[in-house]
């Protein structure tokens, strides 16, 4: 379980060395977007329309800011639950996103795609808003203003600490219930 | 017949939703400053390292806790010798509107299928509930998503029991492993119907850390399964630890001889209320 400094958007070979375990902290431009952006995402490339973002090495983060106070760039800025964002992310990593960054367990299919196309699921810690918005320095929405929390935003970063959970060779961090210990095994 | 200004429930309501928000509780404070001395893996030390450090800047800065800033779920009982001057549903709603709109807090009320948000965080989800006296006393809550997106309802076999309540509720942590963002709080409700059982599980959510049931039995039973969850070993945000849950507490009341139904309501450990008495 190493620690690696790590610039975003995140090149090809950086994602593909990073393990189950390690401690990154990025920095550089992500993006963010959740439920509704995917959605929104993935109706323009059904519809072949172009895409208000650059998906070669992206970064997507799985949050939805509480608004900025005055002299703030963000609000609270911690991860969304991924799971919802499960159908939409083997599409995008086949389009060249390298990471996407949220809490809670991804699907076979999305851990299948991070080994096609040599991919990471980090993971932030869930509930820690306020912590993760301080590594926060810029953020402009981009597109889909209409959807307040929900829209997409480029972010910049300086050392968002993030945890790798699935890497590009099947490994998993988060650990499976013990079921054995309680006499349901 | 004491009277209370509707615009005083206004203001009532509007400073509870910004202080939750940026005011863990004491009870979950504590147990979120303490957790880090309690695990022996370094991952979920620096996940309490993280939680503490955020509670400190949520309380120093202007920043929420979290930035999902939940739906705003409030628990009224009203005095029956009051009188409210004015439309009290009409100024709970005025009273989040407000909070969320002049706290900065995020705006997660949206229509189920269209998914457009209301923009303004109302309605809020009341419940009332007539009691002896002139005061009234509203508990809010500000509920996350991601944790009540792992909450069920079951309406168990009578044969089932207890040894049924624990099977569905430990399967139902052990299926939602990290995403609630443990460590997480349980509220069950048992008995009633189908819905009441619901609401008594959010009632059970109300109760303090350290708070004791009064019935003996069932206060066996609330510390007995939280001991079985915290053996299921997902610890914080399920990169294992033994502290999965923080807390479980069981509201109980008799049901129909046909059922028992069973509500479990998970909660984040970014637990946030608030009550306030007028
Ligand atoms: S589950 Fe709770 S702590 Fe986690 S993101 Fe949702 S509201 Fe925040």
């Amino acid at each position: 379980m190493a620690t690696h400094e790590l610039k975003a958007p995140l090149s090809d070979a950086d994602a593909r060395m990073l393990r189950s375990g390690d401690v990154v902290y990025l920095t550089g431009t992500i993006y963010t977007a959740r439920d509704a952006a995917h959605k929104k995402l993935v109706e323009l490339l059904d519809q072949g329309k172009e895409l208000p973002l650059d998906l070669k090495g992206a970064v997507i983060y799985y949050v939805g800011p509480s608004p900025a106070q005055p002299g703030h760039v963000i609000g609270s800025a911690g991860p969304t639950t991924s799971y919802r964002m499960d159908s939409f992310a083997p599409r995008l990593h086949s389009l060249g996103v390298k990471a996407s960054i949220g809490k809670g367990i991804r699907n076979d299919a999305v851990k299948q795609s991070l080994k096609d196309y040599g991919c990471v699921y980090f993971g932030a810690t869930g509930g820690a808003g306020a912590l993760l918005s301080a590594c926060i320095k810029e953020a402009e929405v981009i597109a889909f203003e209409e959807m307040g929390p929900e829209a997409l935003r480029k972010l910049r970063v300086e050392r968002l600490p993030v945890l790798v959970i699935n890497d590009s060779v099947g490994g998993e961090l988060y650990v499976m219930p013990d079921l054995k210990a309680v006499g349901l095994g | 017949m004491r009277t209370i200004a509707a615009t005083e429930i206004v203001k009532a309501v509007r400073d509870m939703c910004i202080h939750a928000n940026h005011f863990q509780p004491a009870d979950v404070r504590k147990c979120i400053k303490d957790g880090e001395a309690k695990e022996d893996s370094p991952t979920a030390k620096e996940v309490f390292r993280q939680l503490a450090e955020n509670i400190d800047l949520a309380e120093k800065t202007a920043l929420p806790l979290c930035q999902d800033t939940g739906l705003a779920v409030l628990f009224v009982s009203v005095g029956q010798d009051v009188h409210i001057d004015g439309n009290l549903t009409e100024a709970i709603n005025e009273g989040v509107r407000k909070g969320y709109g002049e706290g900065f807090l995020r705006k997660s009320a949206c229509h189920p299928f269209t998914r457009k948000n209301t923009g303004d965080n109302t309605p809020a989800v009341i419940h009332y509930d007539i009691v002896p006296g002139d005061k009234v006393r509203i508990s809010l809550m500000a509920k996350g998503g991601g944790a009540e997106n792992m909450s069920r309802v079951m309406m168990l076999a009578p044969a089932a029991g207890w040894e049924g309540v624990k099977e569905f509720v430990l399967k139902r942590v052990a299926e939602s492993r990290s995403n609630p963002c443990p460590p997480i709080l349980i509220g069950i409700g048992i008995g009633g119907t189908f819905e009441h059982s619901a609401k008594l599980a959010k009632l059970a959510l109300m109760r303090k850390v350290d708070d004791v049931n009064p019935d003996p039995d069932l206060a066996a039973k609330e510390t007995e399964l939280l001991g079985l969850v915290n053996k299921l070993g997902i610890g914080p945000m399920g990169l294992g630890g033994k502290q999965t849950a923080l807390s479980l507490k069981i509201e109980m009341t008799p049901c129909h001889i046909a059922s028992l139904p069973l509500a479990v309501n998970i909660q984040c450990h970014s637990s946030r209320h608030e009550e306030v008495e007028l």
